[in-house]
C-alpha cells in the first residue's frame, strides 16, 4: 500500500480558549506503515500539537484511547482505518463530561465501579500456598476479567446516560460478577444486598449495546443477566 | 507561578506494579501516601505483560530457589548482584501465593494449584532441562496482576493522583530527597509533594528506540529525574530486544508462545535455534534468541519479500491450547499481523523490549551512590523498584517472567524499608528548600516563551531512529562512537523544542515535551556507557569483542566485570563492584562460567 490520505471530522474544545465545541475538519497523509486509527492521530498530532487524546499501550489493553468512531464507541488502537467510511468522524465517549477534545472525565465511570468493591472478599486465615480452584471453577471467570475499564460499553449505554449516578453500568455489572462467579470470594449475600435496588442493577433493558461495542469481545448483558438469576434464586 | 505545597508521610511516583505492591505496603501500615500516575493505574504499561511471572512453586515440576537463582545469575551474564538475586528468587513464592489470596485469576493445574508454564532460560538442575517456573493467568498475566493489586489497593483505601506527572527530583544541600514537583494535567497547575520518603516506580524507558514493544507512556520520567536531580545511572548500556515483537508493528508475542512449544523458523522452514542452542533451543534466553534471527536475517535466511523477519510457528499446537493458553496471542497476531495462529505462523523480529539498568539500588529497595568511599551509599529519603530501579537483579540480560517477579518483591521491599525507616523515626520531614520549585518552573516557562524551536515530534524521531541505528541488537565501534557524536547534539535540539499548543488544559503537547527531557538523558545514558564498555557481556555484544578462549563469548571478566554508572553532569561514567557474595550461607556464590544453552 502507498501513501494515502484520510480525511476527518474531528471534535474539538479547549475550555482554554474555545467558547463552545466545534467540529474540525482536517485530513492527514498516512504512511504505508499506518494501519490503525491511532497511528492516524498520531500522524495528526505531528501536523497539530494541540488535538488531545489519551493513548498508552497501542495493542488493545491498556483502555486509554476509546473514542466514539464514526458514530460507535471503540478503541482507535484496534480499529483499521481502512475499515472506516470518510470523512471518519471523531468523538468524545458519549455521556461523560468533556474535558478537552477527545479527553472526558471518567469520575462519574470508575465511581460506579468502585462502587461493587472491586476487588476479593475471603475472612479466612490465609493459607501457607494458594487456594485451591479446579480448572473448571476458573473457567467461570473467562470472558469477566479480561476488561480494560475503557467505558466504550457503559458509554453505549441508554440507562447509564440517563441515571449515571444511580445506574452501575456494564462495566461495574461485569465486575461485580466476575466476584460473585469467583469461588474464593465469600462476600456474595452483600454483593447482592448491594445491588438490590430499581437503579443499580434494575436499570438494564438489555439493549446490548454494550455487547455490540466491546472491544475484547466480552459480554456484560450476560453477566448482568447472571446476576438477575442469583438474586432470583436467592429469594426463593 | 503559584505553587501548592502538599505534605505526606511517603510518595509513589508510578501505579504499576511495583508502585501498587509498595503502596499496599504503605496504606496497610497506616502511612499517610500519595501515588502519583500519569495515567489511570490499570493503565500502566505492567498491563501489557503476557507470559507469567517466575516463582519456584514447583506445580507441575520440581523446583526450587536455588535453581532459580542460578539461571537468574547465568541469565545476567553475572552482572546481577547476587545478594539481590537470591533475595528476590526466595521472596518469589510468597509473592506470587499473596497476589493469587488478592483475587489474581491465575490459571489452574488439574489439582487446583496455580498453572505454570516453561520460559526462556528457566531450568531445572543448573541448566539441564527446561522447568514449569512461570505462573500464568493464560497469556494476559500482567493485565490480570494489575487490575488484582489495583482493587487490593482500592480496598485499602489508597490515595491515587491521577494524571497528575511527576517533573523533578526535590533534594536539599546534603543530598537528601524530599519529595516532588509534580503538574495536574487536567488544569496544568504545578505542586510540591513534600514528603519523608518518595518511592520512584516509574517505569522504563523502551521509547527510546525506533522499534519498541512498549507503551507511549514509558519515557523513563523517574530515570530521567533522577539523572537530572545528580543521582547516576546504572548499567544502561544493557537493554533486552525480545525476540518476538510482531514484525512493522512492534507489538509483543509472549516467550510464553515458545512455552507452549511454538518454534522460531527461517526462509527454509528450518528450527534454526537447534544449531544456537541445542539444548534449550527456542527456550534459550532471549539475548541469544535475538542474536540468532538477526544472523538469520543478516545472512540472507530472512522470510518475506524483504527478508527481513522470520516466522513464529504454532499451527503444529491444537487449536484447543492456542484457545485456552494463549487467547490474547492470537487476537494479537489476527489484529497486528494479519494472520490467525493457529492456520499459519506469526512474522516476528527483535523488538526493544525492556531496561535492565536504571536508578541503583540495593536489595531493600533504598537508592544507593557512591559517596566517601562506600560504593552504595543510602540517599536519604529516597527509594525506587521494578524497570526504573537497577537492584541488580538482571544484570546484562533478563529472563522472562523475572520483570514481573521483580516488580512484586521489590515493590513490597522498597515498601517494608519506607514502613520500617518511618516506625524508628529514621525518616524525618526536612524543611524545603526555597527554590524547590524552581527547576521545573524555569522548564515549563521555557516550553511557554520557545519560539523558532523544533517539533517535539521530530527531534523525538531522530533521537528514536538513532538509538535503533547505533546501538541495536549487535553493537560496532564506529557506529558507537558516532552515536555518541550524534545523541549529543540531539540532547542540544532537545533544550530548544517548540510546542504550538499552549493550554492550561490537559496538554498533550507540553506533557510529551517533558517525556522528551527523561527520554534524552536515558538515550545518552545508554550511549555514552554503551560504548565505553569494551566487551561483550548479556544483552551488550560487540563486533570488536568475539568468542575467545581467554574471553568466552567475548565477555572480558578481568577488566569489566562490574556496574557502570553514567552521571548527566558531565556525561561522566564510574563504576563500581558487582556483588558476588549471596545475601546468606543458604548458598554458595555462583562461580564464572561461559554461558551456553
Amino acid at each position: 500500500m502507498t501513501k494515502r490520505t484520510v480525511q476527518f471530522k474531528i471534535y474539538r474544545y479547549d475550555p482554554d480558549k474555545d467558547e463552545k465545541p466545534y467540529m474540525q475538519d482536517i485530513s492527514v497523509e498516512l504512511e504505508a506503515s499506518d494501519k490503525k486509527l491511532l497511528d492516524a492521530l498520531v500522524r495528526l498530532r505531528a501536523k497539530d500539537d494541540s488535538m488531545s487524546f489519551r493513548r498508552s499501550c497501542r495493542e488493545g489493553v491498556c483502555g486509554s484511547d476509546a473514542m466514539n468512531i464514526n458514530g460507535k464507541n471503540g478503541l482507535a488502537c484496534l480499529t483499521d482505518i481502512d475499515s472506516l467510511q470518510q470523512p471518519i468522524t471523531l468523538r468524545p465517549l458519549p455521556g461523560l463530561p468533556v474535558i478537552r477534545d477527545l479527553i472526558v472525565d471518567m469520575t462519574q465511570f470508575f465511581k460506579q465501579y468502585h462502587s461493587i468493591k472491586p476487588y476479593l472478599v475471603n475472612n479466612e486465615p490465609a493459607p501457607e500456598r494458594e487456594r485451591l480452584q479446579s480448572p473448571e471453577d476458573r473457567e467461570e471467570l473467562n470472558g469477566l476479567y479480561e476488561c480494560i475499564l475503557c467505558a466504550c460499553c457503559s458509554t453505549s449505554c441508554p440507562s447509564f446516560w440517563w441515571n449515571p449516578d444511580k445506574f452501575v453500568g456494564p462495566a461495574g455489572l461485569l465486575a461485580a460478577y466476575r466476584f460473585l462467579a469467583d469461588t474464593r470470594d465469600q462476600d456474595t449475600n452483600a454483593r447482592l444486598d448491594n445491588l438490590e435496588d430499581p437503579y443499580r442493577l434494575f436499570r438494564c433493558h438489555t439493549i446490548m449495546n454494550c455487547v455490540d461495542v466491546c472491544p475484547k469481545g466480552l459480554n456484560p448483558t450476560r453477566a448482568i443477566g447472571k446476576i438477575k438469576d442469583m438474586m432470583v434464586r436467592r429469594a426463593i | 507561578m503559584n505553587v501548592a505545597k502538599r505534605t505526606f508521610d511517603a510518595v509513589i511516583v508510578g501505579a504499576g506494579g511495583a508502585g501498587l505492591r509498595a503502596a499496599l505496603q504503605l496504606s496497610e501500615a497506616g502511612l499517610k501516601t500519595a501515588v502519583l500516575t500519569k495515567v489511570f493505574p490499570t493503565r500502566s504499561h505492567t498491563v501489557a505483560a503476557q507470559g507469567g511471572v517466575a516463582a519456584s512453586l514447583g506445580n507441575s515440576t520440581e523446583d526450587n530457589w536455588h535453581w532459580h537463582m542460578y539461571d537468574t545469575v547465568k541469565g545476567s551474564d553475572w552482572l546481577g548482584d547476587q545478594d539481590a538475586i537470591e533475595f528476590m528468587c526466595k521472596k518469589a513464592n510468597e509473592v506470587v501465593v499473596e497476589l493469587e489470596h488478592y483475587g489474581m485469576p491465575f490459571d489452574r493445574t488439574d489439582n487446583g494449584k496455580i498453572y505454570q508454564r516453561p520460559f526462556g532460560g528457566h531450568s531445572m538442575n543448573y541448566g539441564q532441562a527446561p522447568v514449569m517456573r512461570s505462573c500464568a493467568a493464560a497469556d494476559r498475566t500482567g493485565h490480570a496482576m494489575l487490575h488484582a493489586l489495583y482493587q487490593r489497593n482500592v480496598r485499602a483505601n489508597t490515595q491515587f493522583f491521577v494524571e497528575w506527572m511527576a517533573l523533578d527530583l526535590i533534594r536539599d544541600a546534603d543530598g537528601d530527597v524530599l519529595g516532588v514537583t509534580a503538574m495536574e494535567m487536567e488544569t496544568g497547575e504545578v505542586s510540591i509533594f513534600h514528603a519523608k520518603a518518595t518511592i520512584f516506580a516509574t517505569g522504563g524507558a523502551g521509547r527510546i528506540y525506533y522499534s519498541s514493544t512498549n507503551a507511549f507512556i514509558n519515557t523513563g520520567d523517574g530515570v530521567g529525574m533522577a539523572a537530572r536531580a545528580g543521582i547516576p545511572l546504572e548499567d544502561m548500556e544493557f537493554w533486552q530486544f525480545h525476540p518476538t515483537g510482531v514484525a512493522g508493528a512492534g507489538v509483543l508475542i509472549t516467550e510464553g508462545v515458545r512455552g507452549e512449544g511454538g518454534i522460531l523458523r527461517n526462509s527454509s522452514g528450518e528450527r534454526f535455534m537447534e544449531r544456537y542452542a541445542p539444548n534449550l533451543k527456542d527456550l534459550a534466553s532471549r539475548d541469544v534468541v535475538s542474536r540468532a534471527m538477526t544472523t538469520e536475517i543478516n545472512e540472507g535466511r530472512g522470510c518475506g519479500p524483504d527478508k527481513d523477519h522470520v516466522l513464529l510457528d504454532i499451527t503444529h499446537l491444537s487449536p484447543d491450547t492456542i484457545m485456552k493458553r494463549l487467547p490474547g496471542i492470537r487476537e494479537i497476531a489476527i489484529q497486528f499481523a494479519g494472520v490467525d495462529p493457529i492456520k499459519a505462523p506469526i512474522p516476528v523480529v527483535p523488538t526493544c523490549h525492556y531496561q535492565m539498568g536504571g536508578i541503583p539500588t540495593n536489595y531493600k529497595g533504598q537508592v544507593v551512590v557512591p559517596k566517601d568511599g562506600n560504593p552504595n551509599s543510602p540517599v536519604a529519603g529516597f527509594y525506587a523498584a521494578g524497570e526504573c530501579a537497577c537492584a541488580s537483579v538482571h544484570g546484562a540480560n533478563r529472563l522472562g517472567t523475572n520483570s514481573l517477579l521483580d516488580l512484586l518483591v521489590f515493590g513490597k521491599s522498597a515498601g517494608e524499608t519506607v514502613v520500617e525507616d518511618f516506625k524508628s523515626g529514621q525518616l524525618k520531614l526536612k524543611p524545603l528548600p526555597a527554590d524547590a520549585a524552581d527547576v521545573s518552573l524555569a522548564r515549563l516557562a521555557r516550553l511557554d516563551g520557545q519560539t523558532n524551536g523544533e517539533s517535539v515530534f521530530d527531534v523525538g524521531l531522530e533521537m528514536r531512529r538513532t538509538m535503533q541505528k547505533h546501538a541495536g541488537v549487535f553493537r560496532f565501534d564506529n557506529l558507537l562512537k558516532e552515536g555518541v557524536q550524534k545523541m549529543g547534539e540531539i540532547a542540544e535540539r532537545a533544550k530548544r523544542t517548540e510546542i504550538k499548543d499552549k493550554s492550561k488544559v490537559w496538554n498533550v503537547a507540553r506533557m510529551e515535551a517533558l517525556e522528551l527531557d527523561n527520554l534524552i538523558e536515558v538515550a545518552r545514558a545508554t550511549i555514552v556507557s554503551a560504548e565505553a564498555r569494551k566487551e561483550s557481556r548479556g544483552a551488550h555484544v560487540r563486533d570488536d569483542a568475539p568468542d575467545t578462549p581467554e574471553n568466552p563469548n567475548g565477555r572480558d571478566d578481568a577488566n569489566w566485570l562490574k556496574h557502570t554508572l553514567w552521571y548527566s553532569e558531565g556525561n561522566r561514567l564510574d563504576y563500581k563492584p558487582v556483588n558476588l557474595k549471596p545475601l546468606s550461607d543458604d548458598v554458595e556464590p555462583i562461580a564464572l562460567a561461559k554461558r551456553t544453552y
